[in-house]
């Protein structure tokens, strides 16, 4: 396991968490605040082991409830079942395709939340639920969608710029030597 | 296909987190508050970059503008000066009247200032976190406000901030009484999601006799809000449940999309 992914990807939810509850812009123009862990579940999912993907669903799912009115840890299973099912099926995932990582990015932000929802309702919660909810959960759907590409392109400049780079091959190859006798 | 090692994570996580869903409500409100003090070194970062932009509009405002602020809150000063000598006077007067008719006399509000420093990062709920917490004496309950009206009130008290549940939130029912020959008094509901400004006002009786432009106040049922706080305006009301009971909208005074700093209400 890539010790510093981990940190690097745990690093950037903790981020995310406190930016969504911090900044409101988004929250004043589209009537929605963006939820991102989606989004680096995702990321996380296609890219690092499994351990590292519970590590995410675990403390980025108690640290949005630390900052929310949810119940605490009731974001971590909703999480977990995205990230799990990803890194299950990753293999027959065209992962390098940023097409592909769009349609993830916006199917597990459009999941998460509604697994939460359901969630909140079992437990007897009663949540802020309206009309308006439906336009809530495609504002997050949307910006989960439009911000999945941009984590990987975040994380791929991470890793070129800190991360050990792979030797490039010289072409000198030793059964191509050409020996030169007396003659 | 199996793979143990995804098994064996399924398994932990999923436990983890039902160990964690059932613990008892104050442990659960502790861990809460210790999962949360992780954001205690950016708080003041997160203030330091809101503050930013003001104070690049303070340091470019000409100085005419700043002597011209100055004179109108001058002014303004003096004004709120003389309307509180009228005020103290007419509660001299009220606690006099008080006195002679026996009937028990209203305790001042004392306030203190609270700056918002987050808000929910979920869209179900509506609720702030303030920068005053057990240390600054404050506890469950408190009624908080700005010079518009009613906010919310105190749902978690931490050590150095708190969580504010708003009014609009389902967990913030408030009794309010309307400003009518008739005093018809309900409770104020959910919001709804995404609109800020309105509010539900329920369980008014069938023969509610509501227009629009009337004011709401607290009613003071209920014991945690006292009463005549403001709360906002009716918008309009119509009878629900076959004519059972009336529920209005209530346009809220206080703009809970852009609360900066509140006001803690102490008995």
């Amino acid at each position: 396991m890539n010790v510093f992914q981990t940190i690097l990807i745990l690093a950037v939810a903790f981020l995310v968490v406190f930016g969504e509850a911090t900044f409101s812009f988004l929250r004043h123009w589209l009537g929605a605040q963006v939820d991102l862990l989606p989004a680096l579940m995702v990321y996380a999912a296609l890219n690092t082991e499994i351990v590292t993907v519970s590590l995410l669903a675990v403390l980025g799912g108690l640290w949005f409830d630390a900052l929310s009115a949810n119940p605490l840890g009731i974001s971590i299973l909703p999480l977990y079942a995205v990230g799990f099912l990803i890194c299950y099926r990753r293999d027959m995932i065209l992962r390098e395709l940023s097409f592909a990582r769009l349609v993830l990015g916006a199917m597990a932000s459009a999941v998460v939340p509604v697994l939460s929802l359901l969630l909140l309702l079992t437990a007897g919660k009663q949540p802020l639920l309206g009309w308006g909810s439906l336009w809530q959960w495609f504002v997050m759907t949307g910006g989960g969608a439009a911000a999945t590409p941009l984590l990987f392109a975040l994380f791929g400049w991470c890793h070129r710029a800190f991360g050990y780079q792979p030797l490039a091959e010289t072409s000198f190859r030793p059964d191509r030597e050409i020996r030169r006798g007396r003659l | 296909m199996f793979r143990k090692k995804h098994y064996v994570a399924l398994g932990a996580v999923t436990l983890l987190a039902v160990l964690i869903l059932s613990l008892p409500p104050r442990a659960a409100a502790r861990f809460k508050l210790a999962m949360g003090s992780w954001f205690l070194p950016l708080f003041g970062l997160a203030n330091t970059a809101q503050q930013l932009p003001a104070d690049l509009a303070d340091s470019v405002l000409p100085r005419r503008e700043l002597l011209h602020q100055i004179d109108w809150l001058r002014r303004t000063n003096e004004l709120l000066q003389v309307q509180a000598l009228q005020g103290a006077a007419i509660l001299r007067e009220n606690d006099q009247l008080h006195l002679l008719l026996g009937w028990q006399r209203q305790a001042p509000w004392k306030l203190r200032l609270a700056n918002v420093v987050l808000r929910d990062p979920a869209n179900w709920w509506r609720t702030v976190q303030i920068d005053l917490g057990s240390r600054d004496g404050l506890r469950e309950n408190l009624p908080v406000v700005t010079a518009d009206g009613l906010v919310g009130r105190v749902a978690a008290v931490g050590v150095t901030r708190s969580q504010v549940v708003l009014i609009g939130d389902p967990n913030c029912r408030v009794s309010a009484v309307v400003d009518n020959p008739a005093r018809d008094t309900g409770i104020i509901g959910m919001g709804g999601p995404i609109e800020t400004t309105l509010v539900d006002l329920t369980y008014l009786s069938g023969s509610a006799n509501l227009k629009p432009g009337q004011g709401v106040f607290t009613s003071g049922l209920g014991g945690v809000f006292p009463r005549g706080i403001p709360i906002g305006q009716v918008v309009d009301a119509r009878p629900v449940e076959f004519g059972l009971y009336t529920q209005a909208r209530v346009k809220l005074g206080v703009n809970l999309g852009a609360l900066e700093q509140v006001w803690v209400l102490f008995p």
